[in-house]
């Protein structure tokens, strides 16, 4: 009798879970969300726009336009993320002269989310980036970076969880190895350690324990070396972990045409994008989300 | 009785089912990622100038301009890395004012004199024209961040150093050194340091850039340093030093690599 009972009421419970699982998502009258991702790298302090007799970016970028370009697109959206792949300084007089303070202020003005750090943000030394913190109204994330016995321990964190529209936007940020490139008077206790290995942890901490609907990793590791094909990259960086959606690249001032896809090791697609340099260009991603289950063993249909 | 107590049992499981389903459905994946798309946005003449950051740079770019624009010396003949073969004008202006106002500072640090400089060919930017000398100049041919380093070079480096200039064949900034070759242009016969013969076991003391000290433009002899001294000294800002020092810029068309 007992056990009677008890498939009885497993098999009501199941109605209720179908039932209830129904109401739900009928409850939830948005059905589809969209989340926005717009970003630049490797802008180099680059404010005014080339003047129109440049010889190859003639009256192109500007950080005036730029904004103007933002706006635009923040009036059309709702659930836009503003995001920079680093190397923000360094480039005109307006560094030399001003250190990084108008860069910062103008991106704040812009409302840039989060940034990582790009070797040439080092180009005043860690305590020259530090000076100018004071200025950016944004988040500097540095998985790979170990700033532990430096000054910036604690202020750049390894990621940000951000949450728009009840999808949870995970982003991480890997940088170049510095030794050999940056000074190390300038970098001074700044370790870097293994981008893959980072990223692995990374990921696990994103998707397996925070569970975020998405994944982006701000990398300054540089797109694709050619006559370096085991230097680390944002191509092999996509190949060989898992559960990263988009990488957003810089460092190699690669003016990729549209964001390219790769398959990670778990046969799923990541999408990498970089737009060369000096705010010339502006990327756009678009991620369509849906609570429609019939969505849970299709694919991704990528459009570029 | 038996009945109602049942029902109560129910209403449990209701509940406790529902939270259940909630939880479940708040943690499991109701957000399933369906489309993306991605595009570049070029940033052109089609897009307004946003007024509040025009306005809000404004004072930053008229600080600098004014500051890049003053005028700090004259140049009466233009500087051009261009013209000449084994040396031009630029190039030993290069190479003989960083020497000389590095010098002072070395000597005040180290007691010690610094006898040779070399800088690279394309670490020249831009010629200086004819006319008035600004800050701009300054950024112009040097817009890297590059610092003066002194490196402790013996003279088999030295003679090494020579040998490249040759093979090269570019009209590197060179200053203290004088390198002699036969009329064939390959053939090296002598070296002189500050008038004198290059001694192969004396210790020189070689001014460099940062860049090329650590291994730039291939100069692999100055990797055998002994001993780095940074001067902490940017080369930008020893030009920019220099153009507030004199009222002229000197024509210096003295020859380094000379043919015998």
């Amino acid at each position: 009798m007992k056990r009677r009972n008890f498939i009885q009421q497993t098999v009501s419970s199941s109605a209720f879970l179908s039932f209830s699982g129904l109401t739900l998502s009928s409850f939830t009258t948005k059905k589809t969300k969209k989340i926005t991702i717009l970003h630049t790298n490797d802008t180099h302090s680059h404010i005014d726009p080339f003047p129109v007799d440049h010889p190859k970016n003639p009256g192109m970028g500007g950080a005036a336009r730029r904004a103007n370009a933002i706006q635009k697109i923040r009036q059309e959206e709702e659930n836009v993320l503003l995001l920079d792949a680093g190397d923000i300084f360094q480039g005109t007089p307006y560094f030399n002269y001003y250190g990084g303070e108008l860069e910062f202020k103008l991106m704040s003005m812009m409302q840039y989310d989060v940034a990582t750090m790009g070797n040439h943000d080092f180009d005043n030394g860690i305590d020259g980036f530090y000076a100018q913190l004071p200025h950016a109204k944004f988040d500097f994330v540095s998985a790979n970076y170990d700033f532990k016995n430096t000054i910036l321990d604690g202020i750049v964190k390894p990621y940000k969880i951000i949450k728009k529209d009840g999808i949870k936007i995970g982003i991480f940020g890997l940088g170049v190895e510095l030794n050999g490139l940056v000074d190390k008077k300038l970098y001074k206790e700044t370790k870097y350690l293994n981008p893959i290995e980072i990223a692995e942890e990374m990921t696990q901490t994103l998707k397996e324990q925070e569970k975020c609907d998405l994944v982006i990793c701000l990398s300054h590791l540089g797109f694709k070396y050619t006559n370096a094909p085991e230097k680390v990259c944002d191509v092999l960086l996509a190949q060989k972990t898992k559960n990263i959606d988009l990488i957003i690249g810089g460092h190699t001032h690669t003016f990729l045409d549209k964001p390219i896809v790769e398959t990670n090791r778990d046969g799923q697609p990541v999408l990498i994008n970089q737009v060369g340099c000096f705010g010339i260009n502006l990327g756009r991603i678009d991620f369509y989300f849906s609570s429609d289950k019939h969505y849970d063993t299709k694919t991704r249909n990528i459009i570029l | 009785m038996v009945n109602v107590k049942k029902k109560k049992y129910y209403l449990c499981y209701f509940v406790i089912l529902l939270t259940f389903t909630l939880i479940a459905s708040c943690k499991s994946k109701i957000n399933h990622l369906y489309e993306i798309q991605g595009k570049q946005i070029n940033i052109n003449e089609s897009f307004e100038t946003d007024a509040e950051i025009d306005a809000f740079v404004s004072p930053y770019k008229n600080h600098i301009n004014k500051d890049l624009d003053s005028i700090l010396a004259y140049n009466p003949i233009t500087q051009d890395k261009s013209k000449g073969k084994w040396e031009t004008n630029i190039g030993n202006f290069f190479a003989e004012t960083t020497l000389l106002m590095s010098n002072p500072i070395f000597f005040q640090r180290e007691n010690k004199t610094i006898d040779i400089c070399i800088l690279n060919h394309g670490g020249i930017r831009a010629i200086i024209p004819k006319g008035n000398v600004t800050t701009r100049t300054a950024y112009e041919i040097m817009p890297f961040e590059n610092s003066i380093v002194v490196l402790t070079l013996d003279g088999k480096a030295i003679a090494e150093l020579a040998n490249y200039m040759i093979l090269d064949k570019k009209p590197h900034p060179l200053a203290g050194i004088k390198i002699f070759l036969e009329k064939d242009e390959k053939t090296i016969k002598r070296i002189e340091i500050n008038q004198q013969p290059l001694d192969q076991n004396k210790i020189y003391y070689v001014l460099t850039s940062d860049y090329l000290a650590n291994g730039g433009d291939n100069m692999i002899f100055l990797k055998s340093s002994s001993k780095n001294y940074d001067l902490d000294y940017k080369l930008r800002n020893v030009f920019i030093d220099y153009f507030k020092r004199v009222d002229t810029i000197p024509n210096l068309t003295e020859p380094k690599i000379i043919i015998e």
